[in-house]
């Protein structure tokens, strides 16, 4: 397959695995956060980890925006599906995400007039589809998902479409990077940055890490060969005692980002004064709400939204597993209590979600595998 | 004596404790998983009777027979490479292959919407006497209901089946050794993608095709060239090739390694699983099987499918270790490795 094959070549891989392993200074620890759910995924995927020596630490961010989607919001969101002739639109990904009395599927499964939608375009069309009904977009993502949001938006103004709103839940990924490195117990030496998100951004907005934090960002792809480019890049840095940006994605990522992409947020959204993130609580500035000019299609202001309020379990220790703190088995209800199928926390939820994919993908215990090399 | 048998079923404990039942019980996962080891099997089933197959073999006046039963609901009815009539017959033929037998007759039952076109039923009808002439079945008998407009999608089609034990085979996962190999008919995940975006909601076009067939024939000459070093056999239907082999895997509390190079995938079916955020190893298929094989088979195993039309694909994917304890684990590419669990649920698509 063009474009993926290039960069899961397994040579190309051995190399790039060899050379982190050269670079690897001995008596160095080198904790790296990888920001994006797609890296994190992609690392257990293809069982990235077992190429790395001990002491190049992976640490997944807070990139899955599922995950870090509050409960309550979630419940906000379902209540209005109550009404009738109401179609509560969302992508996949939120359709098994549980809120207090059910998740999206279930609320189906009783009933409820869910929709899996590909994209918001989608829901649109559903809206001028069924005049009779309204159509909800429970929106989420980061500024990945944003821009097709604000879109949307603009065609429904532009069209006048009176039955369709968006519940908008989209947030932001500076704002969460320096509430990670602003917390006290930060152990952090680096970041692969999120790739999808930069398209649209471009690199500039991570340049106060490097500069004020002094820590190294190199933006990555998502293929095998992509993330441990990325870890070479930022062991050079390191190593060299240096901080910076740098771009490793950029057959996709342009430095400056996406000009039109960017104009369509701007006109459509701003941001919120702040916005509760499951597992790291509310952070100023981190997510993004309707425009006055485009209140008729914001679901906040067009229904009465009862505002739940749901606090995370005290138990589950999503926090410290996002700061890298504690890695995903250390909680104390990792895979007993918190499972994929019955999540307690932020990060069980997805299969993006660092838990998550640790329990679908990690290791019940080290194997060793060399055996199976030598088997073929 | 009926008494007594009715209070001893009114006494058994279930260990089910989800309040309803949610889409994700009917997936073929883990949510079926515990919806029938939970519910159905401890008030219905003996759990004397040994972990549970396909389709059981009983014993009629010291004849052994193979049984199985199976519903079809598919959305839409007709798809490339396939529809819902020749599905249920292939299906059946196939539950019943992989267990170690040939099927001999079916019945079926037809639950259809009022309002259904006749030459849409006419159009199933006759795929369905076709497939069963292709797999030498007889369909012996039927029923038909009708509901009301707006249920069972246009119609829904239940079958059962009973065949004739392949001699010279013993299918049991408790046979299962370690050192022994994993094979896979031919190329996974066709079903399952060719559905989904037949259903046109993606947007989405490839080159592809449901596999449906029957696998009898392979099963057959399988058994014929190394029946005695044959453990286990399944169709990954529902819930995929990870799913069948993490049953298999909990079942006789081995390991099974897969190594990532070997499975066979077409571009078609891992760009779309790509774009989706699936994993192919989850992803239904309807036309093929995995069989555990003694090592010391396995080339008689191979060369057999290899020589009978549709098993020239078939390959080596794995083999049976005695780590990971009842899980699955993947080789990948490079050295690494990841474990792959049951699907949970309905593969859902990810997009942000």
């Amino acid at each position: 397959m063009k474009f993926v094959d290039e960069f899961r070549a397994p040579e190309l891989i051995a190399k790039a695995g060899e050379e982190i392993r050269r670079l690897a200074a001995a008596n160095r620890h080198y904790r790296i956060m990888e920001v994006c759910g797609g890296h994190t995924h992609a690392i257990y995927r293809f069982g990235l980890k077992d190429l790395l020596p001990e002491n190049v630490e992976l640490i997944h961010g807070p990139g899955c925006p599922v995950c870090v989607l509050p409960m309550g919001r979630i419940d906000d969101g379902l209540s209005l599906a109550a009404q009738e002739n109401f179609i509560f639109a969302a992508f996949g990904d939120m359709m098994r995400v549980p809120g207090t009395h059910g998740s999206p599927l279930e609320y189906k499964a009783r009933g409820m007039d869910v929709r899996i939608v590909y994209s918001p375009a989608d829901a649109l069309k559903l809206a001028r589809n069924n005049p009779e009904k309204h159509v909800m977009f429970f929106a989420i993502g980061f500024e990945t998902t944003a821009p097709s949001t604000a879109l949307t938006l603009m065609r429904a103004k532009a069209e006048g479409l009176k039955n369709f709103s968006v519940f908008c839940n989209h947030i932001v990924i500076t704002p969460a990077l320096r509430a990670i490195i602003d917390a006290p117990d930060m152990v952090l030496d680096g970041f692969v940055g999120p790739g999808h998100v930069s398209t649209v951004i471009g690199c500039q907005p991570y340049q106060w890490i490097a500069e004020e934090a002094g820590k190294p960002v190199v933006v990555s792809g998502f293929e095998p060969l992509d993330i441990l480019q990325s870890i070479v890049m930022l062991l050079r840095q390191l190593n060299a005692g240096e901080a910076r940006v740098e771009n490793q994605y950029k057959r996709v990522v342009a430095w400056e980002g996406n000009p039109a992409a960017i104009r369509a947020m701007d006109e459509v959204f701003e941001l919120r004064s702040e916005f509760e993130w499951r597992g790291l609580g509310f952070i100023p500035q981190s997510a993004y709400q309707l425009r006055s000019s485009y209140a008729q299609w914001d679901a906040e202001q067009r229904f009465t939204v009862p505002g739940v309020r749901v606090t995370d379990p005290k138990a589950a220790q999503c926090g410290e597993v996002l700061r890298g703190v504690l890695k995903p088995a250390q909680c104390r209800l990792f895979g007993r209590e918190c499972t994929p199928e019955q999540p307690v926390g932020a990060l069980m939820v997805s299969s993006e979600g660092s838990c998550a994919a640790h329990y679908n993908y990690g290791h019940l215990k080290p194997i060793t595998i060399s055996s199976a090399a030598a088997a073929r | 004596m009926h008494d007594e048998n009715n209070m001893a079923t009114a006494a058994r404990k279930i260990k089910f404790r989800e309040t309803q039942i949610e889409m994700a019980h009917g997936a073929g996962g883990k949510a079926s998983r515990r919806l029938v080891e939970g519910l159905f099997a401890p008030l219905l089933y003996g759990a004397s009777q040994g972990p549970l197959a396909d389709a059981a073999h009983i014993q009629i006046n010291g004849t052994r027979v193979a049984v199985t039963t199976d519903s079809f609901v598919v959305k839409p009815l007709r798809f490339p490479g396939g529809s819902i009539g020749e599905l249920a017959i292939n299906g059946t033929v196939n539950d019943l292959a992989v267990s170690g037998a040939k099927a001999e007759a079916i019945v079926v039952t037809f639950i259809l919407e009022a309002g259904l076109p006749t030459d849409i039923l006419e159009a199933e009808v006759r795929a369905m006497g076709q497939a069963a002439e292709r797999a030498g079945v007889v369909i012996a008998g039927g029923d038909t209901k009708v509901v009301e407009h707006g249920h069972a999608d246009g119609m829904y089609i239940t079958t059962a089946g009973i065949g004739r034990p392949l001699p010279g085979v013993e299918i049991s996962p408790r046979s299962v050794r370690v050192g022994d190999k994993v094979l896979l008919s031919g190329p996974i995940g066709d079903h399952g993608i060719t559905i989904l975006l037949a259903r046109g909601d993606l947007d989405l076009e490839a080159e592809l095709q449901s596999d449906t067939r029957s696998v009898l024939p392979l099963v057959q000459a399988l058994v014929r060239d190394a029946g005695a070093g044959v453990r286990w056999m399944r169709d990954p239907t529902r819930g995929g090739v990870a799913t069948s082999l993490n049953e298999l895997a909990r079942d006789c509390g081995l390991g099974i390694v897969l190594f990532e190079e070997k499975i066979p995938i077409r571009d078609g079916v891992r760009g779309a699983c790509e774009l989706l955020g699936l994993d192919p190893l989850h992803i239904a298929n309807e036309g093929q099987f995995l069989a555990i094989v003694g090592a010391e088979h396995a080339e008689a195993a191979l060369s057999a499918l290899h020589n009978t039309p549709g098993g020239e694909a078939a390959v080596v994917i794995g083999e049976v270790r005695e780590q990971p304890e009842s899980a699955v684990l993947v080789a990948t590419l490079y050295g690494g490795t990841r474990m792959v669990d049951m699907l949970v649920g309905d593969p859902l698509p990810r997009i942000c």
